[in-house]
């Protein structure tokens, strides 16, 4: 039975993934778009070079925190939809720090990285301590935060920041995390060392949750609450602390659009979906360190290699995002995909 | 400028950017009272606004004239209800997590809406139509000295059936038999099935009422206020709708009162700058209001608002 059940935590994602992209083929075909050139140009998209290469591991960096973020909280039992938000107040905070503080870049980078996962654990704490305090869920909160985090940084940018283009002054140089090596050995891509920062927190999150105590703390809430409550545990501080670090998760992604891809930040018309997409990942990735990172690197990949399949085989970029709606569905489902495993193994007899 | 003006300045147009949140929100009160959580509001109502913008612009090809947008408006339920199938297929059927159903929900319809509107049109927003939902006088109402002019003169017909649609929603879940089963359902469903109530059936019926509601919402918004569908029409009015419902405690007639005071709320940001003593307020305020109300509405601090007990949980029959 642990063997079966160790077995599906690879199959259901796995078959996901393959039910999206073939019904991502089918839709490519009903519409009068060429499937097969379609996925080769994607698929060249991501690994026809050193350059999409660079381009899809810079587009893991900020999807793996986001998709941490995400996990950490599921961990915990709560779902933290509000990513997006944290993500834009950790962005600014880290464009903050770079612009207007002097410092030698051993300092700077630092500091503008933990401004940013302060801002983002501040800004996760506030549902968690609404879900611990008068146990208003945390879907709702997270969701509503997320347009006041919008409106918000939108509005400090535009008062107190502005630069010409609606966006901020880049950042100073000793804060950024662009690197002209890295550019030059994928043939001049936006490459930054945000994905070692990426890296280092997601084995941040494994020793977390499986090397401390309050790694097993939250993940007792997480199985049952009410077994913890009386096994002594203090269900209302894990649940702040535990959206207070996927908060930081979160924060810590915004840093890597804004000290690396882009080095200032923009005012943002609407999200910018890499809290959204961190759903996506943590699903798919289990809620594991580990699958998240692999996770990261097929939705970055599918994401960087749409651009080429539009240029290609002129099928609209969108269609990536159909194909992501679509796993994440098939995730959900699990259920499904367990019943037929059933149904298989038992020889159709049910 | 008098305080009459001001009223007369931002009444209607509340009551305008009211209308899709009203549909929406008594869409989501048909899920969630029937036990299944609809995050996927904000993508029913974006697929119903791309749906009404194409049937729209199809219609006046084909010569429907003005009549294109009442027939866009059936279209759009339709269409709302057959995705909203989709979340209901998944989270009744095959119980999957009913939140992140609604998340793929949303990422389902914003991609295929983009994607057929480059398909069919080549171009990444549909065309603008020219048949919009007229501004009328209501007969008779807007000879009412003072009111008549605050709320019946110069609006769109589609609000006041948005009201007139609020009281029938109120009406069918607290005056008949058939809403009483669909309440029973989101509240005890293992009593209402010793009852012979069929409790995958009534929650069907709930979420694809909720499609076609916020379809419907999606249909009005294009033909009353954006006038085509791009990939920035519907960006948060969904989630709004849903904030709605949960500030009027999953009430019809608490919803209408909370979409009516959040498009209030909207009427204010956009013209606010013309109004003494607001000018001063910035807009960023009155744009996160009611987001920051919901939360504090939540929190117990504007009156408990208590979720249906169900809510969020697949049924399984013979489960304890």
């Amino acid at each position: 039975m642990q063997n079966n059940t160790n077995k599906m935590k690879f199959l259901v994602p796995l078959i996901s993934v393959f039910l999206g992209l073939l019904i991502g083929g089918i839709i490519m075909l009903i519409s009068g778009y060429p499937p097969i050139e379609a996925y080769a140009a994607l698929f060249e998209g991501i690994f026809g070079g050193s350059y999409y290469m660079g381009e899809t591991i810079r587009q893991m960096s900020p999807l793996i925190l986001s998709g941490l973020a995400v996990a950490f909280a599921f961990r915990t039992g709560l779902f933290n939809i509000g990513v997006e938000g944290q993500l834009l107040v950790g962005w600014l905070a880290a464009v903050y720090v770079g612009i207007f503080v002097d410092a030698p870049a051993i300092i700077h980078i630092p500091l503008a990285i933990l401004a940013a996962g302060v801002a983002g654990a501040l800004w996760g704490s506030v549902p968690g301590i609404l879900k611990a305090r008068f146990k208003v869920h945390e879907v709702i909160t997270t969701i509503m935060m997320n347009y006041i985090a919008l409106y918000s940084t939108n509005e400090i940018i535009r008062n107190f920041m502005l630069a010409p283009g609606e966006r901020t002054e880049n950042v100073k140089e000793s804060a950024s995390l662009a690197s002209p090596f890295l550019q030059e050995l994928t043939d001049n891509s936006t490459l930054h060392y945000g994905i070692i920062v990426a890296i280092v927190a997601a084995v941040i999150m494994w020793f977390l949750l499986w090397r401390t105590t309050l790694g097993y703390e939250l993940r007792a809430v997480g199985f049952n609450q009410h077994a913890s409550q009386y096994a002594g545990i203090n269900v209302s501080k894990n649940i702040v602390l535990s959206m207070a670090i996927s908060g930081a998760f979160a924060g810590i992604a915004g840093s890597m659009e804004g000290l690396g891809t882009y080095q200032y930040m923009t005012i943002n018309a609407g999200f910018t979906g890499v809290g959204f997409d961190g759903i996506a990942v943590a699903l798919l990735g289990a809620n594991s360190a580990i699958g998240v990172i692999l996770g990261a690197a097929l939705f970055g990949g599918l994401k960087i290699g749409a651009l080429n399949m539009q240029a290609m085989a002129g099928v609209p970029t969108e269609l990536v995002g159909i194909v992501i709606a679509l796993i994440i569905f098939f995730v959900a489902c699990s259920y499904l995909v367990h019943w037929l495993m059933n149904r298989v193994n038992r020889g159709g007899k049910i | 400028m008098s305080f009459m003006d001001i009223l007369a300045l931002i009444i209607p147009a509340a009551i305008v950017s009211a209308a899709p949140l009203i549909f929406t929100a008594l869409g989501g009160v048909f899920s969630e009272r029937s036990g299944v959580v609809n995050i996927g509001l904000e993508g029913l109502m974006l697929f119903g606004a791309f749906t009404g913008a194409v049937t729209i612009y199809y219609g006046e090809q084909f010569g429907l004239a003005g009549a294109a947008p009442w027939v866009s408006f059936v279209v759009a339920m339709i269409v709302g209800a057959l995705f909203a199938s989709i979340h209901a297929v998944a989270s009744i059927s095959l119980k999957a997590d009913q939140v992140v159903s609604g998340v793929a929900i949303n990422f389902l319809a914003a991609g295929l809406a983009i994607f057929l509107t480059k398909k069919i049109f080549n171009a990444g927003q549909t065309p603008v139509i020219s048949q919009r939902i007229s501004k009328s006088d209501i007969p008779f109402l807007s000879d009412i000295p003072v009111i008549g002019k605050l709320f019946f003169q110069n609006a769109y017909l589609t609000s006041y059936l948005a009201v007139f649609v609020a009281f029938i929603v109120w009406y069918v879940l607290y005056k008949t038999p058939f809403g009483l089963r669909l309440r029973s359902v989101g509240e005890h469903p293992m009593a209402a099935d010793t009852m012979g109530i069929n409790v995958k059936k009534m929650r069907y019926v709930g979420v694809l009422l909720s499609g076609a509601l916020a379809g419907l919402g999606g249909a009005v918004y294009v033909a009353s206020i954006s006038g085509n569908f791009t990939h920035s029409t519907i960006t948060g009015q969904g989630f709004m709708a849903l904030a709605a419902m949960i500030f009027g405690k999953w009430h019809p007639l608490g919803a209408l009162g909370a979409a009516l005071f959040f498009g209030l709320a909207q009427a204010i940001s956009i013209s606010g700058a013309q109004i003494p003593g607001l000018q001063d307020i910035p807009k960023v305020f009155l744009l996160i209001a009611p987001y920051v109300l919901t939360i504090l509405a939540l929190a117990g601090l504007v009156g408990r608002a208590d979720a249906p007990k169900a809510l969020g949980t697949p049924y399984e029959k013979g489960k304890r």
